[in-house]
């Protein structure tokens, strides 16, 4: 699995550091970031919850 | 999983549509999938419409939700520019503009809200809504032209589309008919800091009153009389002043229509439908009673909730709401509900320094989080909200 987060879409919500906390985080200003591009599989739900319900579709997710 | 279905239909392709969308595939299901939209565009983002694309700091094409790969991967039947004009739910059909219909044995209604108007007017040239990709790149195209710009509506978007247009260095008029922008919203003392925010970027407030009249000359606009009988002089205007459910196609469909589709906790409308987003009225299990959330991420979040529900999950929805808006430098984000004669409690930081975090409270309980610039710290003074209610487990 391989994310890409896009930041300069993203709006601070920080809905993916609450649904995936190990692979998100977010600076002072909102903007998350992403600690783990390519997060363990037992991740895999977490990480495409966070991508779905992510507010400004800055989070991508490839299956490898 | 109900695997009786193999025909559904999401009726509506914005955020709330998409969502559903990709939840039924996400979650197993393989059969026919049909996403209709109303407009020409694939499915794209609302919120950037009164800020980056308005501002022009995105492309048109950069509130695209996804790209055409996604849609490949979908395998949907993705049907812009078609529009749904009639629901039979006895029969599982929903008839389209084109005059076919499609059957269904699942259906998920995501067809958002439709902005409101002001009863005459809006035939003058210069007059605007703002819910569209094409109404945002309308309204850009005329802001371009340097107008004098009036904004009727002191909501999010009628204060989002102020602070755009002050941004770009416009003449704006901010008109509201509460005591300040978002005062319905954020209560007095939140609405007050929001009317100093604009005032400070030198937007002109006009509170306490509404517009009794557009005002036009030949055909275009060139004011707008208020009810304090003074006159604001205009040659763009905005109406933001609010939106209605969009359920005129439901008409006659048997379906219960109250503002939005009215649902149950698990967002069923009737057997085999469902509703998510704007247009969705449901039973909140947790508020007892009924609710209806305007907000980006309850797009997304109801959408996924409805789907996994049509597919035989049977998990109520009851979110914690939450929205958030960006206006000058401030970016506003809120948890839960910021209601009116609620006392508020700076927690973190300092409103003179234009960076906090205030809890509201009602009867003891903390019933909504309000962060301004204090994203971090606003998520880590959540479990103040979420704290189980004794009151409401013993309901």
């Amino acid at each position: 699995m391989r994310i890409t987060l896009d930041q300069d879409r993203c709006c601070g919500a920080g809905t993916c550091v609450m649904t995936a906390p190990e692979v998100f985080d977010q600076r002072d200003d909102g903007i998350a970031i992403l600690l783990d591009p390519n997060p363990p599989t037992q991740l895999a739900t977490s990480v495409r919850d966070a991508a779905a319900r992510c507010p400004a579709a800055a989070i991508r997710v490839e299956a490898r | 999983m109900n695997t009786a279905l193999r025909r559904v239909i999401v009726v509506g392709a914005s955020a709330a549509g998409l969502a559903a969308a990709e939840t039924l595939r996400r979650e197993g299901y393989h059969g026919r999938l049909t996403l209709l939209g109303e407009e020409p565009h694939l499915p794209y983002d609302r919120p950037p419409l009164s800020k980056q694309i308005l501002a022009g700091d995105w492309q048109p094409t950069a509130s695209a939700l996804r790209g055409p790969d996604d849609y490949a991967r979908l395998d949907l039947d993705l049907r812009p520019g078609r529009r749904a004009v009639a629901l039979d739910p006895d029969q599982r059909a929903v008839r389209l503009d084109d005059g076919t219909s499609l059957d269904y044995d699942g259906l998920i209604i995501t067809t958002g809200v439709t902005p409101r108007r002001l009863p005459t007017g809006h035939d003058l040239d210069g007059v605007h809504v703002l819910r569209t990709l094409d109404d945002a790149l309308r309204l850009r195209r005329h802001l371009l032209r340097r107008p004098t710009l009036a904004v009727v509506g002191g909501g999010f978007t009628g204060a989002e589309v102020a602070a755009t247009a002050r941004t770009l260095g416009l003449e704006t008029t901010l008109i509201c008919q509460g005591p300040s922008p978002l005062a319905e919203r954020l209560g007095p003392h939140l609405g007050r800091m929001v009317a100093r925010l604009h005032t400070d970027h030198g937007v002109r407030l006009r509170t306490g009153v509404r517009v009794t009249s557009l005002i036009g000359s030949h055909g275009q606009v060139t004011g707008l009389q208020l009810t304090d009988d003074s006159l604001v002089e205009a040659d763009a205007v905005v109406v933001a002043i609010g939106s209605t459910p969009a359920t005129d196609w439901l008409r006659g469909s048997g379906l219960r229509i109250g503002d939005g589709v009215l649902c149950d906790a698990y967002c069923q409308a009737a057997p085999g439908v469902y509703a998510a987003g704007d247009v969705a009225r449901w039973y909140h299990p947790r508020l007892g009673g009924t609710l209806r959330l305007e907000h980006r991420t309850n797009a997304a979040e109801q959408a996924i909730a409805a789907a996994r529900n049509l597919l035989g999950a049977h998990e109520p929805y009851a979110p914690l709401p939450y929205f958030w808006s960006d206006q000058y430098d401030a970016r506003i984000q809120a948890y839960g509900t910021c209601a009116a004669d609620a006392k508020i409690e700076v927690v973190h930081g300092d409103p003179e320094e234009r960076s906090f975090v205030a809890l509201y409270r009602t009867q003891d309980r903390v019933t909504g989080a309000l962060g301004w610039n204090s994203p971090r710290a606003l998520r880590s003074h959540l479990t103040a909200l979420t704290r189980p209610d004794p009151a409401a487990q013993a309901g």
